[in-house]
Parts: structure tokens; sequence; C-alpha cells
């Protein structure tokens, strides 16, 4: 199936909860999604047969700016090789999305990363720690507003 | 020749300072910490390798701070892993020597302007004898540093220096 195929049967099933779709003219077909309905569709991509989507290939985590933190989900289907992206968008200052860790385990890992370094929290994450950075890090590093510490532990950070 | 190639006609006494001595000691048998932290270390482990092989200067990784001379940083250093370094530095012996190796432990290289993460050099934890430039620097230009090394040490002396 094309990934415009997928996005289409998507649309089909959860109409409403599509907040965009962009499935001509670019070289990666995707939906954007409401957080609320991410599980189930995700479940709906994994489950049903002729779209089996057993793999989460990559999540990234994006500050879009203007407020708004977003994840991107690339998933692959390994038995009928094909590809779909959902993209998901929150605001900043709520910026709570619901983990997929027990639907691809590849997840896991994944979100813990856009957690360190974007500060998205995945609500109903098994263990939702800082991955890369140390534990007291002052805040999230990739997002745009954030200003790089004078010191750390007494080591001067900036050149 | 060198000294000990040599056979002595006499008998085996041999006349020197005690300097000399100590020096002759320490420069020739740099032990180095096993360690690396990026891709500078890919060169360390070619450096140590049969194809340019540092231990001919006497120079075998250890893998405890205790046993060591000589800490070649190679490679980025982190904030997280700074503090690390400076703990391993502690636990060193004395006398002992810290070699920089790349840029980014010089100075933090390419992270100089937007590595958040990166401390940008590592003579602001631990003090730094010899730096050795490069991006990575390949394995000639460490051997280089680590002959700069032995050249500082054979210069050392027990004596103070009058002011």
């Amino acid at each position: 199936m094309t990934s415009q195929q997928i996005c289409e049967k998507i649309r089909e099933r959860f109409g409403p909860a599509i907040r965009e779709a962009k499935t001509e003219g670019v070289p990666n077909p995707f939906v954007s999604v409401a957080p609320e309905n991410l599980r189930d569709i995700s479940l709906f991509l994994r489950d049903e047969a002729d779209l089996a989507c057993d793999s989460l290939m990559c999540l990234s985590g994006v500050d879009s700016g203007k407020g708004m933190l977003g994840a991107v989900y690339h998933i692959a289907s390994t038995a009928h090789r094909h590809t779909v992206t959902l993209k998901v968008q929150v605001p900043a200052e709520k910026a709570e999305i619901p983990s997929v860790a027990d639907i691809w385990p590849a997840a896991n890992w994944h979100e813990r990363e856009a957690y360190d370094l974007i500060g998205i929290t995945f609500t109903g994450h098994p263990d939702l720690r800082r991955i890369l950075l140390p534990d007291d890090w002052p805040g999230h590093p990739l997002r745009k507003d954030f200003k790089v510490p004078e010191f750390y532990h007494g080591m001067k950070v900036p050149y | 020749m060198g000294l000990l190639d040599s056979q002595f006609d006499n008998s085996n006494i041999v006349i020197t300072t005690l300097d000399n001595l100590l020096n002759w000691a320490r420069l020739s048998s740099l032990w180095q910490m096993q360690f690396g932290l990026a891709c500078c270390a890919i060169e360390m482990m070619a450096a140590s390798a049969s194809n340019f092989d540092m231990m001919r200067f006497g120079v075998i990784p250890r893998a405890t701070p205790r046993q060591c001379d000589v800490m070649i940083v190679s490679g980025t250093v982190t904030l997280k892993m700074a503090s690390r370094i400076k703990r391993l530095y502690d636990q060193m012996s004395e006398p002992r020597y810290v070699i920089s190796m790349g840029s980014c432990s010089n100075c933090g290289g390419p992270y100089w302007e937007h590595g958040y993460h990166v401390l940008k050099g590592v003579d602001r934890v631990v003090p730094v004898d010899v730096y050795v430039p490069g991006c990575p620097p390949r394995p000639e230009a460490l051997i280089e540093g680590l002959l700069k090394l032995q050249e500082k040490i054979r210069s050392e002396s027990l004596v103070k220096k009058s002011a």
C-alpha cells in the first residue's frame, strides 16, 4: 500500500481526529493527528491486517517555534514494506503526548530522548527519565528558547 | 649505541645525576590511562596498534588510574564526562601528566559556539602538559606530542629552581 492510501484509510476511520493530511506533492505523506487519538490510531496501524505496521523506525521531537512542540512518528511494516508518517502537535506550556512505548517498544528510549532534549512529557511512559544529559541538567537544550547556563557544577560553559 | 646495549669494559658503575636517572625512568615508561572519549580515541588506538606501536616508547595502556602516568584525553569532553575525568585525574599518583588530544579537548573544537553540553577545553578541569592539534590528529601527531612530553620530563628537576 502506498503512503497516500494508508493516509486515506486513517482518514476514513478517524475522520474528525485528523488535523491535517498532506498526501500529494511531498516525499513523505503524513497525517497530523490530535494527541488524544494518537494511541487509537497507532493501535489501528499496528493491528489491522492489511496495514500491520510493526516497526517504529524513528520518533523525533520537534520545537517548531511559535509555542508549539511536536513529535513525528515514522512507522513501517516489515511484512508489507510500506511506511507512514504521523505528526502530533501540542502547546509548549502543556506539552503532554500519550506514550506509545507499549505499542512499539522502540519508542521507549526515543521518547526518553525527546523528553530529555525537547521537554515533551509522554504520559504513561514506564520510565520517563533523562537518557543523555545528567539528571540535574537545567532545562531542555533543543528548545528554541533554551539559554545555555553560565556555569555547570563550577565549570564555565560558554567559550 | 645506547648505554644498555654496550658492554662495560671494567666494572658496571655508571655515574649520573639523580635527576637524569629519575627523568630517564619516568619518560621511558609512560603508562597511559586506557580510556577514549570520541573519534580521537580511534586514532589513539591506531597509534597503539602495530603500525605505529606506541609501546616502543614504553607507553602501555593501563585500565586503572592508580597505575597510570599519563592521561591522553582523546576526544570531546562533555560536561557530564568532565567531572569523571577530574575524578580519574585525582586518582592518578604523582608525577602525572596530561596530553590533550584533538581540537575538542584543546578548546571545544567544532562545538565551541553551539555545544551546550561540551566543555570548551579540558584544561578547565585538569592541568594539561601537551596539546596535540588536529581533528582528529594522525597517530604521528600523537606520537609527536608524546615525544614533546618526554622532552618536558627530561628537563624536570628535583631541585627547586632559584627565583
